[in-house]
């Protein structure tokens, strides 16, 4: 928890529920009649709309992007390194909305949450929805928010694959997007590592066929061991070395099942944290929506032909040593890109951290982006007068 | 701008798709997209040049030009550009083929090792020519292959790559009627225009 707020973090923020009685037609031919979307906005809205950042989240991400809930909370929102006054995306400049997508388990509608036909929690009844759902739902809470375009779309992971489908489906809507270490479709070894992590989850005793709200449980084991497998894809061998090395907690090896080594005890901390803040059925339902998207699939496998319809323009970032969403899937969203004559940079950021280092502010990596956004908020009308939003 | 930029630009039709391999800081991309509507990107590996791009709003690519260009499509570029890279790569033959089979026409331009000043230097001090213009020393230079006017010429008559135009200057891109008079001794850069 912060003694004092830093200068350039947004400082205390408040999330907020909006609820819509907009029936949302799913991809998988079932409606959500009525629903709530968690978000948290930073920074303000300039006078014609026009400085408006989404930010998509990841798999275990939500709406608390920047700032602290709190003065105890322990750590800021999840993409506080990039988002802030003077950070990246500079909210002295911006209007930055952070979502909790559908499904979630952070208060937006979704497994967790009362089915209003049955009053009871939705549990595994809630549909599979697929990025072109969440990117609906973002798109009718873009209205409730009274923006007809975002300056830019921005996203990491499963969260640069709702950025990139905003560009195809609602192409007049954005005006930049920003996909980072994503890719425009999963390899068959990353579907794999999902699906080990929905056996893992599906199988615990305790899942009892994603009742378990019912009966008064929840599958920690399975969830533990989802998102042990998971860390260790998101770090890269060499980040793993450095870290932990072969070091060993009490210094011996004690001959026993316990765990000894420095990264056992940090996959079962991770693991057991999660697994008591983290809703297994959001879980199986975040990784469906990996494995699903693959906007070239509906164009014979053409990516440049999904690509046809986008207006915007592109940065593509990816990391070297990211194996989950490696360098070469960003070089093929890049090919596509050029080769259907889209505005697009792309940079390769040298970094030990694997996936993981989308969300830790490299010195370069921060360079490009910042790079970026300024030149986006400079593009901005200038206000005149002192509306630039102060803190 | 850069005076070979300006001597390039001319060569660049409104409206073209441009790919400039090794593009800087973007200044030329930068300028076609202005003032002459051309969708264009660069391709670089510099650091500091790709932040600058991005900077300037100029498409970017980080991609080392060496590893190959096979992602790109054939004929999907009115024009490819390089200017004063060719001699860095591994296998400059190699570079202008894939540049021929992704662009319908290319900018080469490099420095002409035949100068008088370098063959001075070669001949009289017996050691690898070093200018103001091309300071580096044998063993840390990136200029790896360098030619000569002559050299490059041979190799487009080796590969059946037309000629389309062809301008040779002085170190700052100057043009001087006496270089026309025997241009592989008195020329510094060459700028080509080829296709096939």
């Amino acid at each position: 928890m912060p003694a004092v707020i830093p200068d350039d973090c947004v400082g205390l923020v408040s999330p907020e529920c909006i609820h819509f009685d907009h029936p949302l037609e799913l991809s998988c031919g079932r409606t959500l009649r009525s629903w709530d979307l968690m978000i948290e906005t930073y920074g303000e809205l300039n006078a014609d709309r026009s400085n408006a950042i989404l930010i998509c989240h990841a798999l275990s991400g939500h709406h608390h992007v920047a700032g602290y809930h709190s003065m105890d909370e322990r750590k800021p929102g999840w993409w506080d390194s990039a988002i802030g006054p003077g950070k990246a995306i500079d909210t002295n400049r911006f209007f930055v909305v952070g979502v909790n997508n559908l499904g979630g388990c952070h208060g937006s509608t979704g497994p967790n949450t009362p089915n209003p036909e049955t009053g009871k929690p939705y549990g595994p009844d809630f549909p599979i929805l697929t990025v072109l759902d969440w990117v609906h739902s973002q798109a009718l809470l873009a209205d409730h928010l009274g923006i007809d375009r975002w300056a830019a779309v921005v996203g990491g992971s499963l969260g640069g694959m709702q950025a990139l489908q905003w560009s195809i489906s609602y192409p007049e809507r954005l005006q930049h997007c920003v996909v980072i270490a994503s890719a425009a479709k999963l390899s068959a070894q990353n579907i794999a590592f999902n699906e080990v992590a929905r056996q893992a989850i599906s199988k615990d005793p305790e899942f009892h066929d994603g009742h378990y709200y019912e009966h008064d449980t929840v599958p920690r084991t399975g969830l533990m061991l989802a998102r042990m497998v998971g860390h260790i894809t998101y770090l890269s061998d060499d980040g793993m070395r450095d870290k932990f090395g072969r070091e060993l907690k009490d210094g011996k090896l004690s001959f026993d099942f316990n765990p000894q080594f420095e990264v056992e005890s940090y996959l079962q901390y991770q693991g057991e944290r999660f697994s008591s803040s983290f809703d297994a059925n959001t879980y199986l339902l975040m990784t469906k929506a990996l494995d699903y998207f693959d906007p070239a699939g509906e164009q014979g496998h053409d990516l440049a032909a999904a690509l046809e319809p986008a207006q915007c323009r592109y940065l593509v970032v990816s990391f070297t040593t990211d194996w989950r969403f490696s360098p070469e899937r960003s070089r093929e969203l890049v090919d596509g890109l050029i080769a259907a004559g889209k505005s697009v940079s792309y940079a390769e950021i040298d970094a030990p951290q694997g996936h993981d280092a989308f969300l830790i502010p490299i010195p370069r990596y921060m360079e490009v982006f910042s790079g970026y956004m300024n030149r986006i908020a400079n593009a901005l009308p200038q206000p005149n007068g002192d509306s630039r939003h102060a803190r | 701008m850069r005076a070979d930029l300006e001597i390039i630009n001319e060569w660049i039709a409104p409206g073209s798709r441009v790919l400039d391999l090794g593009c800087g800081e973007g200044e030329l991309l930068a300028h076609l997209t202005s003032e002459k509507q051309v969708t264009g990107y660069g391709l670089e590996i510099d650091h500091d040049n790709l932040t600058a791009c991005i900077e300037n709003g100029v498409n970017v690519i980080e991609k080392d030009i060496d590893d190959g260009l096979t992602s790109i499509g054939n004929a999907s570029f009115d024009t490819v550009v390089m200017t004063q890279a060719l001699q860095s790569m591994h296998r400059p033959d190699l570079i202008v083929d894939e540049m021929l089979r992704i662009g319908r026409e290319c900018i080469v331009t490099f420095p002409n090792f035949a100068h008088w000043r370098a063959r001075g230097y070669l001949a009289f001090r017996g050691k690898m020519p070093v200018s103001k213009f091309l300071p580096y020393t044998w063993y840390n230079t990136p200029n790896i292959h360098f030619c000569t006017f002559k050299d490059f010429e041979q190799l487009c008559v080796d590969r059946n790559i037309e000629i389309l135009e062809r301008t040779v200057v002085d170190h700052q891109h100057r043009h001087h009627w006496w270089i026309k008079l025997w241009p592989n001794m008195l020329g510094e850069i060459a700028i080509y225009r080829i296709t096939r």
